[in-house]
C-alpha cells in the first residue's frame, strides 16, 4: 500500500526531505514509526505527534488512510 | 470618518460588533516576533484593553522581525517599549505593560483580569505554563509558535475545545527542540503566524463561528502550504492540570525566565577580590560605577564583545535595575560561561550601597 508521509519542522530536517512516498503493509502506526526508525535512526530522539488523513491519532490507531504526518512540537515565537 | 469607519461599515461587524472589541481585554504573552504583530493589529482594531507581558528586552538581532521596535529601542524593555508604540498607534484605548517574566505566582491572577490569552512565548516552560493557568482561570488560548521557515496557530481551551496538552501532552525532552535564537527564524513568518492569531482572537470577540478550535493550522512559508490537522479533546489533560494546580508543576525546564539566573548581593560582590563587574547599560547612562574592577559591554552590543571578558574572574553583571543584566547572563551561559551572577538590584542597589559604605 503506497502511503504519503509528511515531515514538519525539525524532523524534515532529520529526514533529509518534505515527504515521500512509502509501500507500507503494516498494521498500526506504531508499527509504521518502527519501520521509520530503521531508515531514519535520528528520528527516534524526537518528540512529534502523529496525523493520519489530518487528525491527529494515537500510536495504537490502525493504518487505513493515505497520508501520515509527523508533527513535532515549536517553541519559537 | 472614525478610527473604526472600515470595520463599522462590514454588515458582519457594525458599531455593535466594534463596541464589543472595544469592550474585550486582551492579554499577549511575549512582545517578540509574534507579540509584536498580533499587538500592531489588536490596537488598531480597538480592542478596548490590552495587556503585554516581557521581562526581555531589545536586542539588535530582534529587529528583524519584531517590528514594534526600532534601534532607539535597543536595550530598553519589550513591554514598556511596545506600550509607547502601540499608545502613538491608538491612544484612545488602554494598554497595561509588566516588564516582568510570567510565572507560577502572577499567572493566574494576571489571566483573572482578561479574556482571552495570546501565547506569544518563545519557550516551553512558558507555553505549558500558559496552558495550564488558561485551564484553571477558564479562559481561551490564541496559540501560534514558529521553527524557520514554518508556523502553528490554534486556539486552544476555546468553548469545551482541546487545550495545548491535548496536542503534546508533555514538554519534550531539554535542548530536543530549538528556539529562534538558536536556529534563526523567516523574518516574515512570525509576522504571518501573528497576525493569523490577531485575526482569531477578534473572530472569538465578535463571536464568529469557524473559530480554529480543535484543529491545528500549519503554514510552510517557503512552499505556501496549509495543512489543517484536526485535534481532539482529552479530558484527562485537562483533569491532571485542575488536579495539580500549578504549583506542583514544574515549568524551568526551558524557560528563559529570571528565577534560574544565580544572583549576587552588592555587599558579595565588593568583597570577593576576584569579581570583575560587568555594566552591561547603555554608554550614555549614569552614574558609572568608579572601580578598576569594571567594564562596559552594553547589551545590544554583548554577544559581539565577550572575548573582552576576562572569564577567569568572577563575573558580576549589572545594569540599571537588574532587568537587562539577566539577558546578559543568559547570552554568557549560552556560551558556555557559567561563573556569573546578576547583582541584585542593579546600579540602584550599588549607589545605595556605596553611599552607606561612605558615611
Amino acid at each position: 500500500m503506497d502511503l504519503n508521509i509528511k515531515y514538519f519542522g525539525l524532523l524534515a530536517e532529520v529526514t533529509h526531505c518534505d515527504e515521500e512516498i512509502l509501500d507500507f503493509s503494516k498494521l498500526t502506526i506504531s508499527e509504521l514509526l518502527s519501520e521509520l526508525y530503521k531508515k531514519y535512526p535520528n528520528l527516534i530522539d524526537n518528540d512529534f505527534q502523529v496525523a493520519q488523513d489530518q487528525e491527529i491519532v494515537s500510536k495504537d490507531t490502525l493504518v487505513s488512510g493515505k497520508q501520515i504526518a509527523l508533527l513535532p512540537p515549536f517553541s519559537g515565537g | 470618518m472614525s478610527r473604526y469607519s472600515r470595520h463599522i461599515i462590514l454588515s458582519e461587524i457594525g458599531q455593535k460588533g466594534q463596541d464589543q472589541l472595544l469592550r474585550a481585554k486582551v492579554l499577549v504573552v511575549g512582545a517578540g516576533g509574534l507579540g509584536c504583530p498580533v499587538l500592531q493589529y489588536l490596537t488598531a482594531a480597538g480592542i478596548g484593553t490590552i495587556g503585554v507581558i516581557d521581562f526581555d528586552v531589545v536586542e539588535a538581532s530582534n529587529l528583524q522581525r519584531q517590528i514594534l521596535f526600532g534601534t532607539s529601542s535597543l536595550g530598553k524593555n519589550k513591554a514598556l517599549m511596545a506600550k509607547e508604540r502601540l499608545e502613538d498607534l491608538n491612544p484612545t484605548i488602554k494598554i497595561n505593560a509588566y516588564p516582568e517574566a510570567l510565572t507560577k505566582n502572577n499567572a493566574l491572577e494576571l489571566f483573572e483580569k482578561y479574556d482571552i490569552i495570546v501565547d506569544g512565548s518563545d519557550n516551553f516552560g512558558t507555553r505549558y505554563l500558559i496552558n495550564d493557568a488558561a485551564v484553571l482561570t477558564d479562559k481561551p488560548v490564541v496559540y501560534g509558535a514558529i521553527y524557520k521557515f514554518e508556523g502553528q496557530v490554534s486556539v486552544f481551551n476555546y468553548k469545551n475545545g482541546p487545550s495545548y496538552r491535548c496536542l503534546f501532552s508533555n514538554p519534550p525532552k531539554k535542548g530536543a527542540v530549538a528556539n529562534c535564537s538558536e536556529v534563526g527564524v523567516l523574518g516574515v513568518l512570525p509576522g504571518i503566524i501573528g497576525v493569523m492569531q490577531a485575526n482569531e482572537v477578534i473572530k472569538i470577540v465578535l463571536n464568529f463561528d469557524h473559530v480554529l478550535s480543535g484543529k491545528l493550522l500549519c503554514y510552510n512559508a517557503k512552499t505556501t502550504q496549509i495543512t489543517t490537522l484536526k485535534i481532539t479533546k482529552t479530558t484527562s489533560e485537562f483533569e491532571k492540570v485542575i488536579d495539580k494546580k500549578l504549583n506542583s508543576t514544574d515549568y524551568g525546564v526551558d524557560t528563559n525566565c529570571a528565577s534560574q539566573v544565580p544572583e549576587i548581593s552588592t555587599e558579595e560582590a565588593f568583597d570577593n577580590a576576584n569579581t570583575l563587574f560587568i555594566d552591561v547599560r547603555e554608554l550614555h547612562e549614569q552614574p558609572k560605577l568608579e572601580v578598576s574592577n569594571c567594564i562596559q559591554i552594553p547589551l545590544s552590543q554583548f554577544e559581539h564583545h565577550l572575548d573582552q571578558i576576562n572569564t577567569n574572574a568572577e563575573l558580576v553583571v549589572f545594569c540599571h535595575s537588574g532587568v537587562r543584566s539577566k539577558s546578559a547572563i543568559s547570552i554568557l551561559q549560552k556560551h558556555n560561561i557559567n561563573n556569573c551572577y546578576n547583582l541584585k538590584g542593579g546600579m540602584i542597589a550599588v549607589s545605595e550601597f556605596l553611599k552607606i559604605k561612605i558615611s
